[in-house]
Formats: C-alpha cells, sequence, structure tokens
C-alpha cells in the first residue's frame, strides 16, 4: 500500500513537471519562433498615390519629366529610391494624359525624352521609344511601362509602381 | 514500448549512468539557499538563449546599433519580449551569482576539499559583472554610452598603468566603434566561453564532491583530541 502511494506520488510529480514544462516550452516557443520569423511575414506597403500637381501645369504634346523619391525602411536602414515619371498630354482633357515611366525596359536605365528627334532616347544601349512608348530600335523588349492615373480637382496622380 | 526504445537507447549511449550520477546522487538536508547556484545556471541559459536571439537583428556599428535596437522594440514581433528577459535575466543573474557567494562564504561551503570550486565560483561572479558591463554598451544610448565613459575611466585611474588599461578597454583614447565592437565580441565570444568552462569544472566538483550540508550549532566549538 505505502509502495504504491508513493509510486502515485512520483507519477503525479512527473506528469506536473511535463506539463508545467510543456505550457513553458510553448510561452518560449511561440515568441521564439514568430521573432524570427517577423520580417518574412511583415510586408510593406508600397502602393500610394503621388500627386504631381495640376494637370493644367503641364504643357500640351510635350512630355515633361516628374522626379519623386521613396524612402524604404528595411529593419535599422532607409533607402531613399528616386523615381521619374514622363507626363503626356496628347489633348485638352482630363483623361487625355498617360504617365511614363522613365525606367528603361531593357535594364532600368533611365531614358529621356528629346524633342527634338521626338524620341524616349535610353543612352545604355542606344533604346529608342517613340512617344507613345512603343519600342523604335534597340534592345528593350517591350513599351515603357504605364503608370495609372487619376485626376481630382484638377491635380494629376499617379500609382507608384515598383518596376 | 519506451522503455525498450530507452533501454536500446542506453545500451548505446550509456547516459543513463551519468545522469544518476548527476540528479540521483545523495544530497544532505539543506533548505531554500542551496538552490540558488542551480537558479544562476537556469539564468544563464535564460541569458544565452535571449542573447542568441537578440544577435539575431543587433548591430555592433554606431551608426546602426541604437537604430537595430529601437527595430528590435518596436518592428520585431516579440522582440520587446525576447529584450525584456535578456535585460531583466542580467540584473537578476548578477543578484543570484552574488547572493550564491554569500551563502558560501557564511555557510563555510568554500572549505577543503571545496577551494577549487570556490575560485572557480569567484571568476564566475567577475565574468557575470564584466558580462553586464559589457553588455550596457551594447544599447548605444545616452545612458549606455556615458555609463562606459565613466566606468572605463573609473578603470583609467589605476595608478601607473591606469592610461594604458583604459586604452585597452576602450580600443584607443576615445569611447568609439572599436570600443562597441570590443565590447560586443567579449561580450558574446570571450566571457560566454569563459563562464560555459568554467561551470563545467564547477559542476563536475559538485557533483565529484558533492554539497555541503549546513552547519550545525554543535559544531561551533571543536572538540579538542
Amino acid at each position: 500500500m505505502a509502495d504504491s502511494h508513493e509510486v502515485q506520488r512520483r507519477d503525479f510529480v512527473n506528469i506536473v513537471l511535463v506539463g508545467i514544462g510543456s505550457v513553458i516550452g510553448l510561452f518560449i516557443g511561440i515568441p521564439a519562433v514568430a521573432y524570427l520569423l517577423s520580417p518574412a511575414v511583415k510586408v510593406q506597403e508600397e502602393e500610394a498615390w503621388i500627386p504631381l500637381g495640376p494637370l493644367d501645369a503641364y504643357p500640351i504634346d510635350t512630355p515633361t519629366l516628374f522626379s519623386y523619391t521613396r524612402t524604404k525602411i528595411n529593419g535599422w536602414e532607409k533607402t531613399v529610391n528616386s523615381y521619374g515619371a514622363y507626363v503626356w498630354r496628347f489633348g485638352e482633357g482630363e483623361s487625355d494624359v498617360i504617365v511614363y515611366s522613365n525606367m528603361c525596359t531593357h535594364l532600368s536605365c533611365r531614358v529621356t525624352w528629346e524633342e527634338d528627334r521626338s524620341i524616349y532616347f535610353c543612352p545604355c544601349h542606344d533604346g529608342r521609344f517613340n512617344k507613345e512608348g512603343e519600342v523604335e530600335a534597340g534592345p528593350p523588349p517591350e513599351p515603357l511601362h504605364e503608370y495609372e492615373t487619376k485626376v481630382e480637382e484638377g491635380i494629376l496622380s499617379i500609382m507608384h509602381m515598383e518596376v | 514500448m519506451a522503455t525498450k526504445v530507452i533501454t536500446w537507447l542506453d545500451e548505446r549511449l550509456g547516459l543513463l549512468s551519468i545522469y544518476e550520477l548527476v540528479f540521483d546522487r545523495k544530497v544532505p538536508k539543506v533548505n531554500w539557499w542551496f538552490t540558488l547556484g542551480s537558479a544562476s545556471l537556469f539564468l544563464f541559459a535564460i541569458q544565452g538563449i535571449t542573447g542568441i536571439f537578440l544577435a539575431v537583428y543587433y548591430v555592433p556599428d554606431p551608426e546602426k546599433a541604437y537604430d537595430s535596437v529601437q527595430f528590435i522594440m518596436d518592428g520585431v514581433t516579440f522582440g520587446w519580449l525576447i529584450r525584456g528577459i535578456h535585460h531583466w535575466g542580467a540584473t537578476l543573474m548578477v543578484i543570484f551569482v552574488f547572493v550564491h557567494m554569500l551563502r558560501t562564504f557564511f555557510m563555510g561551503a568554500y572549505k577543503f576539499p571545496r577551494e577549487i570550486t570556490w575560485l572557480t565560483g569567484v571568476i564566475l561572479l567577475f565574468a557575470t559583472l564584466g558580462m553586464g558591463f559589457t553588455g550596457y554598451l551594447l544599447p548605444w544610448n545616452q545612458r549606455a554610452y556615458w555609463a562606459t565613459t565613466v566606468g572605463t575611466a573609473i578603470a583609467g585611474t589605476v595608478p601607473v598603468i591606469g592610461d594604458f588599461i583604459l586604452r585597452i578597454l576602450r580600443g584607443g583614447t576615445d569611447l568609439s566603434a572599436v570600443t562597441l565592437a570590443r565590447f560586443f565580441a567579449v561580450h558574446i565570444w570571450f566571457l560566454p566561453a569563459i563562464i560555459i568552462a568554467l561551470i563545467g569544472v564547477h559542476m563536475y566538483l559538485v557533483v565529484r564532491l558533492g554539497i555541503s550540508s549546513i552547519p550545525k550549532e554543535d559544531e561551533e566549538e571543536p572538540q579538542e583530541g
């Protein structure tokens, strides 16, 4: 009788120890895993409307460059990237506007609008795009990327994109 | 089934005899003061684990150290918890190790044959304080910077070689990026290595010699011849 009593107590202690140990393990284990995974599962908000100012300020039929910067924060590091957008108004209306990214679709060099030749020129590999953004010559595989645009109360905005 | 697996493993590993030697050894009737060593060991393990986790995001560079700690606090899920445990665990460990030393001293447990246990314990106490001193600089905030400025300046007041000691601690005359880097290295490599090795010796001796019992009052006056 005394023997069985002792064995029971030992079993009880073991069960309690394993139980408490598991609870402590979970309390430490779950935060530990979350701690390691956290940067992988956190998504940075990259979508944003960038206001380019009043639409009327842009000349008609002359692509005009608008430059802006976006700050990216990765942990303790801040990176400022600059982007360029060519605003091309092909008419008077609010919807008569197309905004191209100035990033060459070949290897991401920056294209420049050359009024006299009427092309977007990429100096890296002699890539050329016409006013509609289509490839005229050189290695670029696809036309210039277009921004999503909107005009509200006369202000032109573009949806920022990572190309 | 479980017994079969354990038997199979133990036939090859022979760990059960070590387990019995360590955990089923005879101990005198003792009290809660005798748990301080285990508590210190537990705290050291906690500090080691949380420290390894903090090293995932911490950067020992003056430009980034503070921001990386802020990132741990605000940007990483449960980062505040890991750093909080490391912060409070550090304070607790100094207290526990110190009281453990006091208990050993007042109960006379350092006497023959336990002198080497005591000596390794003293080095462990200093190593623990060293961990506190080096770890304090790492957040690279105002308190850390000035505490280390003062702390190293105090070391610099030693006669004759004081200035040399100060320059060794700071890695130059100024508290700089070099200081932060060497404090970091000492905090995560040098001292932990020393502490782990000495804990090994310390615990080997505890198991080998057994722990001393509580001194009894009637033993105060030794019997002559």
